[in-house]
């Protein structure tokens, strides 16, 4: 994964409330067992004026020129909400987005975010939709500069490290083995009902 | 000194925290996996490419639900183009990586949040995940159950635990009786309307009061089903005499000395007194009536008998909104301000899902359709929550009253609570659904969706409009 320090783009926004990972990307845009290829699915419902045929709807506002090499997206209350298909965000990262900044996010789709190397802030969009405005998003400074202003945007710990070192989290786990067997070996004699019941027996 | 009072979440945290990782974040034990076939195939393929093996394959549950036909003689085939590879690669990677498969054709087939509670893969105290935002439905155990996304799956699969910010706590205290024909979906809409859509973020909800503990079990889920649509981290309630009387017996559920053990684990398995939570909400059950959704988020959500809300009045209530969101959910929905909801002509009704296709769900609609037939004109589908369910419904006699009635009757799985690019409600057309969602396109493109009960999509249906089923005297 690409760590992430600093972005530097203009900001499309996107500012309504409940923008959901079905309007993200409709589920019949998810057509194939992969991760790639989604790019082009990204808001098909509203992205183009006929889906089928991939007309592009100008009134969208992906489709407007001053927008096309956006890396950074504003949007509004609970960003992200519905369905956990982490194709959402393989499809904005995909198409190019780096960034969200948005009211507030559905919780899974906020993890997915981390998980991809795409920065979710929580704050206000309004300040960042302004025409032709260029912000600098400094994550290890937790500042977004533009303008000659500089606003602060808090993000937690686990979160920054996973985002600036572009961490592998699995190998980051996985480190911990030594914890996690000690872990499990306490729980089979603490709660051995938890662990009988499963289909192979004692399997480790 | 006194032990600090400990909340049921505290408690199923702390009993799996492998470590505290700092900045609010632990590592945490995930004592169960689940996948389906629309992401289970991606994460178990993708692990396999970075050569990391699954820790315990025990420990992971897979189903068909998603994509899979719910047509009578279903096989691998889709309507869904390109539904078959899912089906396909699924299969494939779960047999590969040593899982627990429920295929179909197997007795235990269904929708992920229905048959892993039927089969006790859930129990009370246990943490598990599913690339599945209703993953929440079974916090309904006393588990610490929620939705994930594919790579946190492939961490789950590959460590036996994820890293996880620790949530803020809500209790959300119900009192009071539900008044006859006011269901836990009307609840779960009451609270939402109320909360909002984003009125749980970042909050692991507890129900709790009397009202609660007087739930049956598929009551609980359909209630803590929803809490994805309020943002929640996911919803928990505590386990009780209910929970184990549900489990006892089932496929995976403990016996003998093992039994007796989780059940004198389970009975802690509660908020202690004086517990603090971050936030609280009450409701008295008094407040609560047949609720039907009017718009495209969830919380646009208004009691059965009354009218779209007007944005400068909002019900006195209601979470607050915005006038972009309230005019495009308008436009959307083909609906002025101050129209009522009852008596709206309706083209499809629609029952199924993990929110509302459980054996009591069925049979409640049932009890309105016996010996009526659905209007002319509409279209009415009835999709089991699970291969068990319909079974037990079939013994009932239940298929016959849907089918006698006008319902198609179907095999089990996810249906056309969304839209994946196969089968689907037309465009503009208006339906009634016991699902979670009635977001933009979510039944198909452009379809239009109004959320409710069972009992009340019955009612409709036979109407042929959105119709009050406390107004229709069951037989």
């Amino acid at each position: 994964m690409e760590p992430f320090r600093i972005l530097r783009s203009i900001a499309a926004p996107l500012i309504r409330d409940n923008v959901d990972t079905d309007a993200i990307i409709p589920s019949r845009e998810m057509k194939s067992v992969s991760k790639k290829g989604l790019s082009v699915g990204l808001f098909a419902g509203w992205r183009y004026s006929d889906v089928d045929a991939r007309v592009p709807d100008p009134a969208f506002v992906l489709n407007r020129p001053e927008y096309a090499n956006a890396k950074i997206l504003l949007g509004g209350g609970n960003f992200g909400s519905g369905s956990s298909r982490e194709h959402a965000v393989w499809a904005l990262a995909e198409y190019g987005f780096r960034a969200v900044i948005a009211t507030g996010f559905s919780p899974i789709f906020r993890g997915n975010c981390v998980r991809n190397g795409v920065l979710p802030i929580a704050m206000d969009p309004a300040p960042f939709d302004e025409p032709g405005l260029v912000l600098e998003i400094d994550l290890p400074a937790q500042e977004i500069r533009g303008n000659g202003r500089t606003w602060h945007f808090d993000i937690d710990e686990e979160a920054k490290l996973m985002l600036t070192e572009g961490l592998d989290p699995i190998a980051l786990t996985l480190l911990d083995r030594p914890a996690i067997d000690a872990h499990e070996s306490a729980d089979r004699q603490a709660r051995p009902w938890a662990w009988s019941v499963l289909p192979q027996g004692d399997a480790a | 000194m006194t032990r600090m009072a400990r909340t049921l979440f505290d408690k199923l945290w702390n009993a799996h925290l492998v470590r505290d990782l700092g900045g609010g974040t632990g590592l945490v034990a995930i004592d169960r996996v689940l996948l389906h076939e629309r992401t289970g195939g991606i994460a178990l393929k993708a692990l396999e490419e970075s050569g990391r093996p699954v820790r315990d394959p025990a420990r992971v549950f897979v189903t068909m639900d998603h994509v899979v036909d719910t047509l009578p003689g279903r096989g691998d085939r889709t309507i869904m183009p390109t539904g078959t590879d899912f089906i396909l690669a699924t299969r494939e990677a779960a047999l590969r990586a040593g899982a627990t498969l429920f295929d179909i054709g197997d007795p235990r087939q269904g929708i992920v949040h229905v048959i892993s509670p039927e089969n006790a893969v859930v129990l009370p105290g246990l943490t598990l995940v599913c690339p599945d935002s209703h993953t929440c439905t079974q916090g309904a155990f006393g588990a610490l159950a929620w939705g994930i996304g594919s790579s946190e799956a492939e961490h789950a699969l590959a460590t036996g635990t994820l890293r996880i910010t620790r949530p803020k706590q809500m209790r959300v205290t119900v009192s009071g009786e539900l008044a006859p024909g006011v269901t836990a979906k009307d609840l779960a809409l009451h609270v939402v309307a109320r909360l909002g859509s984003g009125g749980g973020r970042a909050h692991v909800i507890e129900y709790a009061g009397p009202t609660i503990a007087a739930l049956p079990m598929e009551a609980r889920m359909t209630l803590c089903n929803m809490a994805t649509e309020l943002a929640a981290f996911t919803a928990v309630i505590a386990p009780d005499a209910a929970t184990a009387a549900w489990l006892e017996g089932r496929t995976y559920a403990p016996r003998g000395e093992d039994w007796q053990a989780a059940l004198a684990d389970w009975a802690d398995l509660n908020t202690d007194d004086g517990a603090a939570f971050d936030r609280e909400v009450a409701i008295d059950a008094a407040d609560v009536v047949p609720m039907i959704s009017w718009g495209t988020a969830p919380q646009q959500s208004v009691p059965l008998a009354g009218r779209v809300p007007r944005l400068a009045e909002p019900a006195p209530d209601a979470a607050p909104t915005t006038p972009e969101a309230h005019a495009r959910a308008l436009a959307y929905m083909d609906l002025a301000e101050d129209a009522a909801l009852l008596g709206l002509p309706i083209d499809a009704a629609f029952i199924g899902s993990c929110t509302n296709a459980r054996l009591p769900d069925l049979r409640a609609a049932a009890s309105i359709l016996a010996g009526r037939k659905v209007a002319e004109g509409v279209r009415a589908i009835c999709v089991p929550g699970s291969t068990r369910v319909k079974a037990e419904a079939e013994a009932e006699g239940l298929d016959r009253v849907f089918l006698d009635a006008g319902f198609e009757w179907r095999e089990a799985g996810c249906s056309m609570c969304f839209f994946s690019g196969g089968e689907h409600f037309g465009e503009e057309e208006r339906v009634i659904s016991t699902t979670n969602r009635n977001f933009e396109s979510r039944q198909g493109p452009r379809t239009r969706t109004h959320l409710a009960s069972p009992a009340t999509v019955a009612a409709s249906a036979i109407a042929g409009r959105i119709a009050d089923p406390r107004e229709l005297e069951a037989h």
